[in-house]
């Protein structure tokens, strides 16, 4: 397949790399974790404050319902990582903790909009990837905690 | 000396004839791995057809042959490297084939750890044997690949010895000296402690050449008892080699960057100090006599070559031998001199790429080129470069500790090999022109 770096490098990538919406760190967050691709150096930081209710379902079984109210991440890269960490703090956002436990790899590549050599597939995915190991560890700790 | 005929040297490549993403493939990644020339892919090619068989088993014709070419392939590295100038009865002898630079390195390392050598170096004989004790030091330098990093690092964990770095300039105003290694303070860090120095004669970040003759005389003025290695993955695919010159014990490379096939590379020892080494694999064709209680090693080099090795990597490695002495190392070396002059003097149109290593052409330069662009990952270059066709790296190439040294996450690095040319540098000044109008 034929395809020129400016579609590769395509406006919106460009966009979030140079204006990186929910950019920094959160004070005293539920969630933080940070980790690097040992490839190209590439790190990521992400720190989460959730919005926790408890609700009863139509059983009347208590539940505790777990939402994103606040996302953030810090770190450096290239604009590949920096984009489609910036992309997916936008896509998660609001959404129930266990929906997110359910995302795809392919569901935060699709953000990007283009096709992307296998090599660089581990830059798109590093923010996912550190996301997803801070919801491990939290959920992790809390359930030793009770 | 016949003109250095590029475009007739690049028929023998096919590959360079592949289109990549619609472009003309141009191949800037050769100190990660060479291309191969046809010569070379038919020689593995006609020992598979022709002679392939088993070697020092068989009394048959094929395995008579296939011995005499794998042998044969072990004579040819000896000469290449000028093992043959120190003791030409005993070349073979002295080459042993491994997978790479790294498994050679690693051969020395582990067989090293177990062993007592006396070096005959000195005039003393208290003073000339090597056996690593606890306090004991090695020496590397700070721009080290990993392959003579991390084996070294790990022997001296396991027992107890000290890792020194020697250090490289970091002043990146000094447009000479940037990367090279500084020898005066090397040459203080070569103690009668120190047991080990293995260093890189060829730089494969920062491009530049340590004068490894010099230091192989202040390792051994220092102390007789050590042992001096030089890491040549990167030299000995680029310049003339030759061991006796320099003066070191031991020599590793490899064959993928020098136009063989990966898998097969080669340690060159000195004969006394092989021989009075610990093998490092154990198995089939190392032995010469095995009981149920004890085995007797066999001669050098098989002592070290356990099991069945890679011959047809060897042969073909001997292939890549010819062809590169009948071009002349020479006339490769000055061809990509003359390439590196030319592209260090493009690149200074752009007054926002920085330079890893010396800026300006000199003998402490070869044809390796890092840099990075203000701001813009080198991922990022490197993935647009090849959008152009231009195949570059972009990352840490295997040297972490000096990226952090240097403060970056990686760097964009070309590499140039015999079959570059100008008009391919040109188009590297294209594609960073390209890269930042998309990062504008």
């Amino acid at each position: 397949m034929e395809f020129f770096a400016e579609d590769m490098y395509r406006e919106n990538i460009m966009d979030h790399f140079k204006n990186p919406r929910n950019h920094g760190i959160i004070k005293n967050p539920d969630i933080g974790f940070a980790d690097n691709n040992p490839l190209c150096g590439d790190e990521i930081g992400i720190t989460v404050k959730l919005k926790t209710e408890k609700i009863k379902d139509k059983n009347g079984n208590e539940e505790i319902k777990e939402e994103i109210a606040e996302i953030k991440f810090n770190g450096k890269g290239c604009a590949i990582s920096q984009a489609s960490t910036s992309m997916l703090t936008e896509q998660v956002m609001g959404m129930k903790l266990k929906d997110v436990k359910k995302m795809k790899n392919n569901d935060v590549i699709k953000n990007l909009g283009i096709p992307l050599q296998p090599i660089r597939v581990k830059c798109a995915l590093l923010g996912f990837k550190v996301l997803e190991a801070g919801i491990f560890l939290y959920e992790g700790k809390n359930k030793a905690i009770k | 000396m016949i003109a250095y005929n590029v475009n007739k040297i690049r028929e023998d490549f096919p590959i360079l004839n592949v289109k990549v993403h619609g472009k003309p493939l141009i191949y800037l990644d050769n100190a990660a791995t060479s291309q191969k020339p046809k010569q070379v892919i038919q020689a593995e090619k006609d020992y598979y057809e022709t002679i392939n068989a088993n070697i020092h088993r068989g009394v048959h014709k094929l395995s008579e042959d296939a011995t005499a070419g794998y042998e044969e392939a072990h004579e040819k590295a000896a000469d290449f490297i000028g093992a043959d100038n120190l003791d030409e009865d005993s070349n073979i002898e002295q080459i042993i084939f491994t997978r790479n630079t790294t498994e050679s390195l690693n051969l020395l390392a582990y067989s090293l750890s177990n062993s007592k050598i006396d070096t005959g170096g000195g005039n003393n004989k208290a003073d000339t044997i090597f056996e690593l004790k606890e306090g004991d030091d090695i020496l590397i330098t700070q721009a080290e690949h990993h392959a003579n990093l991390v084996p070294w690092q790990q022997l001296a964990k396991k027992l107890k010895l000290k890792l020194k770095f020697a250090k490289i300039s970091l002043d990146s105003n000094d447009d000479e000296d940037f990367g090279t290694l500084d020898v005066q303070q090397f040459n203080e860090l070569v103690t009668k402690k120190t047991k080990i120095v293995a260093v890189a004669q060829m730089g494969n970040v920062l491009g530049t050449i340590n004068d490894a003759r010099e230091i192989g005389k202040i390792v051994h003025e220092n102390n007789p008892s050590a042992l001096f290695i030089v890491d040549g993955a990167q030299s000995v695919a680029h310049s003339k080699v030759d061991v006796a010159k320099l003066g070191c014990d031991f020599f590793a490379f490899s064959g993928h960057k020098m136009l063989a096939p990966t898998g097969i590379g080669v340690l060159f020892g000195k004969k006394n100090l092989l021989e009075q080494m610990k093998p490092f694999m154990y198995g089939g064709d190392m032995i010469r006599k095995v009981t149920f209680e004890d085995t007797l090693y066999n001669d050098l080099p098989w002592k070290f070559e356990a099991g069945t090795p890679n011959i047809a990597g060897g042969i073909a490695l001997g292939s890549a031998i010819d062809y590169l002495q009948k071009i002349g190392m020479e006339n490769i070396f000055a061809h990509e001199q003359e390439l590196t002059r030319y592209a260090l003097k493009r690149l200074e149109e752009f007054e926002d790429i920085t330079i890893y290593g010396p800026r300006k052409m000199s003998e402490k330069r070869t044809g390796i080129i890092s840099f990075n662009i203000d701001g813009i990952h080198a991922h990022d270059v490197a993935s647009i470069f090849d959008q152009h066709g231009i195949a570059i790296r972009g990352g840490h190439h295997c040297a972490m500790p000096l990226m952090s040294l240097l403060n970056v996450a990686g760097t964009a690095r070309i590499s140039f090999y015999l079959y570059n040319k100008k008009e391919e540098v040109d188009k590297v000044v294209d594609a960073i022109k390209s890269v930042k109008k998309i990062f504008a």
